[in-house]
């Protein structure tokens, strides 16, 4: 029934005019626009010929690439990224279900990692990792992924579950406690010092004439891309799966259906945990060194993936994370050195930051989110 | 009228912080039965499904289903029970297709066969929603997300239908179309409530009715009665000079 006291709701904001924001923005995204595209250029012209002008313009030391140099950063980009996107997985499940970032998830995956480490290494001393090696991986990748998922479970119970219905901040700040904890729990239980893998077997570290890629690199992208179809099934084939959709979209409806949301919720977390546990292990067989901090950069880097990929969006997050991997890796190279910026080797993690940056100002919802409209987006 | 009501709130309080929502609330259900619950904003519609339900536990007195007193129990026993709801302005998962919407509907139920029987009872009842089975919900028009909604809460194999405004934000002819189908959905023996601002359209179709203001039922009477009852005419109606 209309209320007739009430003539008419304040007007709706249509057509609002441009600000000096929506100019600085639009300032900037020309700005990055063309730096990307003045960068790929220099490095076409300087993979045609050396020699010519363009390509000698800004950075004339630069030499460009050989095929097989480039071939090495995209498949190493594309093993980091991987990584990255399956601790993105996490980030985004959290969000899409509770509406806030977990930061302490990226210290989960250092906890998988450190726990893949003190497995490896027992099953070394007692000459399993040597003889069996495949057998021994998936050993300690099952022993990361219940241990990282009952760490992110009890994470849920002892610190978040108690903030539920408060503001979305105060969580937030709590799992930067949370990630403190952890962290400083890794350096009382393991000291503060970096710790190392096992040695692999050597067809893990040799190329392999497939592709010219390294075992270990071929193992992550493989592990990587089966445990996001496992993810993919479960979420959208499952009925549990289905419930946590359902959850993520309208809680108190899911409630209604006679879903138990906060069990709903524990298994998110669980999944989520079990993610980044499996991350953990393939970074430690990857880099094979593990400290207290390994979390932070790769935790950070992953959460710009999910936000890159469209946060909540599955398929978004890995996207998010590959993009991310083989931006960090190709782009000092590909666009900064033509550019004749120095140093560019170290620049990786200011271009994985630049792409996070750069994919708020041109579509902030990412890759593959949608367009929340205003009332959602409190 | 069978002896027992199937679902009932006797003397039933409930809070909302220091905020007395209902005030000895007293509600019976009865098997069969088309009823409604009238009221304006923030007279306790809304409080008076919640704890129904389950999501609002009440400070004193007792919901009671099928003869149990259910105080107690979380919403996923009341709804395993018999008791859903088709929320105010439908609700959908808007991002979930039409069947995985049906599918949540019966989620506490493990019978497939009669679930899929269920959901061929629906096709029937809805025809159009056979047409969009795999079309998210949230691209189906109003008239169309309606029927998903009550076509969910039938999937749960319910006792009593609880329909919180089912007028609220539906175009005026979608709203008449609206009542024809609860009218429809209640002549298949279902057991109907409803809570509504829309009085007249409500009372059209109603057995019994209650008014509700601020927390308290005022009139507890025949749908007849209370279309014909002065004071509700003048103050909530308006159709009293």
């Amino acid at each position: 029934m209309s209320q007739p006291g009430v003539l008419s709701r304040k007007a709706p904001r249509t057509g609002v005019s441009k600000t000096g924001v929506d100019w600085f923005l639009t300032v900037m995204r020309v700005a990055t626009l063309t730096l990307i595209c003045v960068g790929l250029l220099a490095f076409i012209a300087q993979e045609i010929n050396t020699n010519n002008p363009f390509a000698r313009w800004a950075n004339p030391d630069a030499t460009g690439l050989t095929g097989e140099q480039f071939w090495g950063l995209i498949v190493s980009g594309v093993s980091q990224g991987a990584m990255y996107g399956l601790i993105a997985l996490g980030y985004s499940m959290v969000y899409g279900v509770l509406g806030f970032i977990n930061f302490a998830h990226g210290e989960v995956f250092m906890v998988g990692a450190m726990t893949g480490m003190i497995t490896s290494n027992k099953l070394a001393d007692a000459g399993l990792w040597e003889s069996n090696f495949v057998g021994s991986l998936v050993f300690i990748i099952v022993i990361s992924i219940l241990v990282c998922a009952l760490t992110a479970v009890i994470m849920e119970r002892v610190a978040y579950r108690p903030l539920r219905g408060s503001p979305r901040l105060i969580p937030l700040i709590t799992s930067i406690g949370v990630s403190f904890f952890l962290q400083n729990a890794s350096v009382v239980l393991l000291g503060p010092g970096a710790k190392s893998y096992p040695n692999v077997p050597d067809w893990v570290k040799s190329k392999h004439t497939f592709l010219e890629i390294e075992g270990a690199r071929i193992l992550v992208i493989l592990v990587a891309a089966v445990s996001m179809i496992c993810l993919w099934y479960f979420v959208e084939r499952t009925k549990t799966g289905k419930a946590m959709r359902a959850v993520a979209e309208d809680a108190e409806i899911a409630e209604l259906m006679g879903i138990n949301v906060n069990r709903t919720i524990v298994k998110v977390f669980a999944l989520g945990g079990a993610m980044a546990g499996m991350a953990g292990i393939l970074w430690g067989i990857l880099f094979r060194s593990v400290i207290h901090t390994t979390g932070f950069l790769p935790g950070i880097k992953a959460f710009s993936a999910a936000v890159v990929g469209g946060i909540g969006h599955l398929g978004g997050a890995m996207a998010g994370g590959l993009s991310i991997g083989v931006a960090e890796s190709v782009g000092p190279l590909v666009i900064l050195e033509p550019l004749g910026v120095s140093g560019v080797s170290q620049l990786r993690d200011a271009v994985a930051f630049a792409v996070l940056i750069g994919v708020l100002l041109l579509r902030p919802s990412g890759l593959f989110g949608e367009r929340l409209p205003a009332e959602d987006r409190t | 009228m069978s002896s027992e009501p199937l679902l009932e709130m006797r003397q039933v309080n409930a809070h909302y912080g220091a905020v007395h929502a209902l005030v000895d609330v007293n509600l019976a259900i009865n098997q069969g039965e088309l009823v409604c619950l009238l009221g304006g904003n923030a007279s306790g519609k809304s409080t008076t499904l919640k704890t129904l339900l389950g999501m609002l536990k009440p400070t004193s007195g007792e919901v009671v289903l099928n003869g149990e007193v259910v105080n107690d129990k979380p919403t996923s026993y009341r709804v395993s029970q018999g008791v859903t709801m088709v929320p105010e302005n439908r609700r959908l998962f808007k991002r979930l297709t039409v069947r995985e919407n049906l599918d949540l509907g019966a989620y506490l139920r493990v019978d497939a066969r009669q679930i899929a029987g269920d959901m061929e009872r629906v096709f029937e009842l809805f025809p159009r929603v056979k047409e969009r089975l795999n079309q998210k919900a949230g691209t189906l028009s109003g008239g169309e997300q309606q029927m998903v909604a009550i076509g969910r809460a039938l999937m749960s194999d319910p006792k009593v239908l609880l329909m919180d405004e089912p007028s609220m934000g539906l175009a005026p002819a979608l709203v008449q179309q609206n009542f024809e189908l609860i009218q429809q959905i209640h002549e298949t023996g279902m057991t109907v409530f409803m809570v509504e601002q829309n009085a007249n359209m409500a009372l059209s179709i109603a057995d019994r009715g209650w008014v509700l203001q601020t927390g308290r039922v005022v009139l507890d009477d025949t749908a007849q009665n209370l279309l014909a009852h002065p004071e509700l005419q003048a103050s909530y109606l308006g159709t009293a000079k």
